[in-house]
């Protein structure tokens, strides 16, 4: 088949929205539950493609299809293509897009199930498929800068998606201006390498980088840019605030944002420019040490939160901190690995928040408690998930983060030490979730047993919705097969390391059963506190109060952003007196000249008062002060 | 003789204008349609010039010249080039457009129609006019028809001030003329004749005026009309005092006179000056960037809100011609094509929510995506284009300001001021969201229940201007292809 098939991939979730909102919605809103099936139907269709793709960039010499580009706009000297770089990053990057999102959609069906605005919303998950797709598919910085915006704009979107919510509406907002304040220095780094280099292509700047002709300060700030507009995506410290309020948004889209698109997009960007941040060692160390605190700092609030999607939120925040630092360690394909196994158990984890919200109506866990005896398939596959992100073996998650663990410890013990910490609290917090929602006894509203059966009792998801978290269950538990140190089920070992042509990290036993302790101890610890209650979370909540309030109150980074900020200082103060200033000095002086002009005319005009006597006297008067003259300075 | 394209372009909506004037009586259905139907001639005329247009050449085209007043060697003399033929296009556009917006006038409608087309036929000459003096006149007529549309079918008191604003707007732009009129008179003595096109070519030695003085004059007559930082207050209290239509002519083709006169008179006359105070323009351009965005902020009325927005918009426009590079002026046109359309679609917007829900005040509105989901739409594309999102075409207008402006080598601190200009679109973002948030979203008021969303008509006019945005958003080719033949020009001038 012809390579320039991969264009499919992205144009199929491109004409479902295209259907949707101009056809389906308009006019066949009655039958919107096409627009579900039209979604699936499409994705599911780039699924198939997407694993077509990945056995052809297998087969392909250099791991490269070759796609002719489409001319798009010349001015000058100035020629701007659009094409596609399908390589064995795009390849892997391309199945945990299509096969989250598919699932995602799948689960929606039932999610979303009577919602008004069931076409807007698959209309939107469309559009947001196809943008991640299109960014993952770019080949040079202009269209992948077109993509990652239409990212931004459908998770302002769908995160507002009930936006009769206020506090809908204000997390959409938040989701679109703290990411763009990071755009802008992903925009000026473009414009830095245009200048520069003339080219946007990403290949050519890579061999550019690669040869030493891009580089020096001009790279470092270029690729400081770039890592801008990626912490905003990946939601990195400081500016991770918009991740925790985009919850919001209907659960299905969480699981798509916190897995496969948007916070996937940052640790992509700086994967798929790798080059360029590898030959600046200023800008890859401040990637480095963004990621590691980051993963310490976000998990840090995971621990403290009640609502179970905000944990898993933070968690997200945490997880990303890891991919970010394996980057600035030097190994894309640790963050790849790390991102293709997270996004699976990830995105189970909040099918499952949203599973358990779906029976109880709530999402803080104080509410919850005992919901395994009711939700048999929600908590199995739940505790899949949290066990892959514990990091215990062997299940996929492990083996991702001792990758990054061990890259870590040979870099900079520093960095080991925060990734290590991490390692407990991300069990620890899980572990909470677990003992809280699902061990223990109900405390919440919902009658536990209902009268007449049906859906109001405490109860499992329907199928629809149980059916994709079981299918995410399997990778949660095997995706690790992909890279692991030895030869496996017919994998052989470090498959994604030849593919993506990295040299492979050596397997350190050690290393690997330091952090699986420590995972066991958080686990353990959790178990203490919220399981078997040998340990009050209450009195540790008092003995440890200025902490539990600094970690509770998010470090009081919302505040200091917002009230202070942007409110007070911005909103209130500065703009304030450009606003006073405008009405009053610029327009004041117009208004000024004018009424000094009319006050000057009124003046004037009185001496004009039509009193013929009142003239004859002035020109007398001149014609003395005339002949006065002439006497005076002709004599 | 060729069929005289430009005079009937022009000239169409005066004639509309006429037979409605001299109809006795007639009803005021009779009257739009006419209206309707003289703009939408000329529309496709303009749009017939789209294709027609000889991309391979450049230069000025559909020329038509007589002599007028042999004595002072003008001439009545029309043409366009790739600068031009985007403005008469865009202007053809909105001028049809403005009709339909004006479906539901019932007040005066004969004169209300009437000096609408006699206003669209202003604009259109000025855009077409290859004379200075002929430029000059048609400058000057726009100036009746907006006085009286503001002062007579204006918000009346106690909400507005239309007399306090239409006189404003003239008195503001009469001042702006008087100068104009002192730089032509220069140009001419100093080069014997008015004619653009030998101008544009010429070598000019300054007669008693130094040549900088020239380029102020004229460029102070068009940065009033732009508007540039401090000369913008005019604009805010225009737009809010008018009559939707008129709010939409104005910002979407009136203030890019302005624009196009700087590019079309000053630069390209004088490009050295323009060259030796290119750190000067640059400096005005981000100011009125970011004052106008940090003001746009503070506003609480939706249509002060677009005006200052509009502000803002066009500070990137006296950015891309300070830039002085082919990619920065393509931008800059680019930019004024679409801030028409966006700002066009926007006032077409705030005028349809203020007919229906009778406020404009952003505190009074809110929730109101649930009455009026279809102008929601329209107004979150129109705001999205707005803030400069990709595939719009508010993107690839500012995208290429910043690129060109970026790489452009006039003096070193131009990258400063480009990353400055960067910083306005988060500011951009947060008002545009930050109104949207506040007029659509949150709980639906129920002050607002059973209040309509658009009908037929106003589907009609917001899809067509929702359509052009993204097309040009998608493929901006389109435009410049043809506009880069207009800036030629002014490179090989400069030497570049």
């Amino acid at each position: 088949m012809p390579h320039e098939l991969a264009w499919a991939i992205l144009l199929l979730p491109l004409f479902s929205f295209a259907v949707i909102s101009l056809v389906i919605r308009p006019f066949l809103n009655r039958q919107s539950q096409i627009s579900g099936y039209l979604t699936i139907a499409t994705i599911g269709a780039a699924l198939a493609l997407a694993i077509w793709t990945l056995f052809t960039v297998r087969n392909a010499t250099g791991h490269e299809l070759d796609i002719g580009k489409i001319s798009w706009l010349t001015i000058g000297d100035v020629h701007i293509s659009m094409g596609l770089m399908v390589n064995s990053l795009t390849a892997v990057m391309l199945i945990v897009v299509t096969g989250v999102s598919l699932m995602v959609q799948i689960y929606s069906q039932g999610y979303m199930k009577g919602d008004p605005g069931y076409s807007r919303y698959f209309a939107f998950m469309s559009l947001f498929t196809a943008s991640m797709l299109g960014l993952v598919l770019a080949d040079n910085l202009l269209m992948l800068y077109v993509f990652w915006e239409m990212v931004g704009l459908c998770s302002y979107l769908l995160i507002g998606f009930w936006f009769h919510r206020p506090t809908a509406a204000a997390a959409g907002k938040k989701a679109f201006i703290v990411t763009r304040l990071g755009d802008l220095g992903f925009l000026i780094g473009i414009l830095a390498l245009y200048f520069n280099q003339h080219t946007f292509d990403i290949a050519q700047l890579h061999e550019l980088a690669i040869a030493g002709t891009l580089g020096g300060t001009v790279l470092t700030w270029a690729a400081l840019g770039i890592f801008m507009g990626a912490m905003g995506k990946s939601a990195q410290f400081p500016l991770h605030v918009w991740l925790p309020d985009a919850m919001e948004g209907p659960t299905p889209v969480s699981a798509l944002i916190h897995a496969a698109t948007m916070v996937a997009a940052g640790v992509f960007l700086v994967a798929r420019l790798f080059p360029l941040f590898e030959h600046s060692s200023s800008a890859i160390s401040v990637v480095a040490a963004i990621g590691g605190f980051t993963a310490l700092f976000a998990a840090t609030m995971g621990l403290v939160m009640n609502d179970i999607k905000r944990v898993v939120a933070y968690s997200t925040i945490s997880q990303l901190g890891y991919m970010i630092l394996a980057l600035g360690v030097g190994s894309p394909v640790a963050a790849i690995f790390h991102l293709f196994n997270h996004a699976f158990f990830k995105a189970l984890l909040f099918l499952g928040a949203g599973s358990a919200n779906h029976a109880t109506g709530t999402f803080d866990m104080r509410e919850m408690g005992g919901l395994r005896r009711f939700m048999p398939w929600t908590y199995a596959t739940f505790l899949i998930a949290s066990l892959s992100l514990a990091g215990i073996p062997p299940l996929s998650g492990f083996w991702s983060k001792d990758e990054i663990l061990a890259l870590a410890w040979a870099d900079n013990p520093v960095l080991y030490a925060l990734a290590l910490a991490t390692v407990f609290m991300t069990a620890f917090y899980i572990f909470r979730v677990i003992f809280l929602t699902f061990g223990g006894e109900y405390r919440g509203k919902v009658a536990k047993e209902s009268a007449h059966g049906g859906s109001h009792g405490l109860h499992e998801s329907p199928w629809v919705m149980v059916i994709p978290m079981i299918l995410l269950a399997i990778p949660a538990v095997i995706s690790g097969l992909v890279n692991l140190p030895g030869s496996f089920l017919g994998m052989p070992a470090h498959w994604l390391s030849g593919f993506m042509g990295e040299a492979a990290e050596e397997f350190e036993t050690g290393l690997a059963s330091i952090s699986v302790l420590v995972a066991a101890l958080g686990i353990f610890m959790a178990y203490a506190v919220y399981g078997a209650r040998w340990i009050s979370a209450e009195a540790l909540g008092k003995n440890l109060a200025p902490l539990y309030t600094l970690t509770s109150r998010k470090y009081f980074l919302d505040d200091l952003y917002e009230r202070l900020i942007v409110e007070r200082a911005l909103l209130n103060g500065f703009f304030a007196i450009l606003g006073w200033f405008d009405t009053n000095i610029v327009d004041g002086a117009v208004n000024g000249v004018a009424a000094i002009t009319r006050v000057g005319g009124g003046r004037l005009r009185r001496l004009q008062t039509g009193q013929l006597q009142g003239y004859g006297l002035a020109m007398i008067f001149g014609l003395l002060l005339i002949i006065a003259a002439f006497l005076i300075k002709g004599g | 003789m060729d069929f005289p394209y430009l005079t009937s372009i022009v000239f169409l909506p005066l004639v509309g204008a006429i037979v409605i004037a001299l109809l006795p009586n007639p009803g005021g259905k009779t009257v739009k349609w006419i209206a309707l139907l003289f703009t939408l001639a000329s529309l496709v005329l303009a749009i017939a010039l789209f294709f027609l247009f000889d991309r391979s050449q450049g230069g000025f085209q559909f020329v038509e010249r007589r002599i007028w007043i042999d004595a002072l060697n003008v001439h009545y003399y029309l043409g366009v080039d790739g600068l031009s033929l985007p403005m008469v296009i865009l202007t053809t556009f909105l001028g049809s457009l403005a009709v339909l917006v004006s479906w539901k006038i019932e007040l005066r409608t004969k004169e209300y129609f009437a000096w609408l087309l006699l206003l669209e036929t202003g604009v259109l000459g000025v855009f077409s006019s290859l004379d200075l003096l002929l430029f000059f006149l048609f400058w000057e007529v726009e100036l009746v028809p907006m006085y009286m549309l503001i002062a007579i079918w204006g918000t009346p008191p106690p909400l507005g001030r239309r007399e306090y604003s239409a006189i404003k707007f003239v008195i503001y732009t009469l001042v702006g003329s008087a100068l104009m009129l002192v730089g032509i008179l220069a140009l001419y003595f100093s080069a014997g004749t008015f004619d653009m096109v030998e101008l544009g070519k010429a070598d000019l030695k300054p007669v008693l005026i130094p040549l900088p003085a020239i380029f102020f004059l004229l460029f102070s007559a068009y940065a009033i009309k732009l508007p540039v930082f401090p000369l913008h207050t005019w604009l805010p209290d225009a737009h809010t005092d008018a009559p939707t239509a008129v709010s939409v002519m104005l910002a979407g083709v009136l203030l890019k006179m302005g624009g196009y006169a700087i590019i079309r008179i000053c630069v390209t006359i004088l490009p050295q000056v323009a060259r030796d105070y290119a750190p000067l323009l640059a400096a005005l351009a981000i100011v009125s960037v970011l004052y106008g965005a940090a003001v746009t902020l503070r506003q609480t009325d939706l249509k002060r809100l677009i005006a200052y927005s509009s502000v803002s918009h066009m500070g990137y426009v006296l950015l891309g011609i300070a830039a002085l590079s082919q990619v920065s002026l393509t931008g800059a046109t680019l930019q004024m094509f679409s801030h028409g359309i966006i700002t066009g679609l926007l006032f077409a917007l705030v005028g349809l929510v203020y007919d229906k829900s009778h406020s404009r005040l952003i505190p009074q509105l809110g929730g109101l995506a649930r009455q009026m989901p279809i102008i929601t739409v329209a107004f979150s594309v129109a705001g999205l284009a707005s803030l400069g999102l990709p595939t719009t075409s508010g993107f690839a207008s500012e995208f290429l300001v910043f690129l060109g402006s970026y790489t452009s080598n006039i003096f070193d601190g131009i990258r400063i001021y480009t990353v400055l200009g960067i910083i306005g679109i988060v500011i951009t973002a947060g008002y545009i969201l930050w109104m949207l948030q506040r007029v659509f979203y949150g709980p639906p008021n129920p002050r607002y229940e059973g209040v309509a969303d658009a009908d037929a008509v106003e589907i009609v006019t917001m899809s067509s201007l929702m359509a052009a945005i993204i097309i040009i958003g998608v493929y901006p080719a389109l435009l410049t292809n043809i506009i880069d033949k207009g800036i030629l020009p002014i490179m090989t001038r400069l030497g570049t």
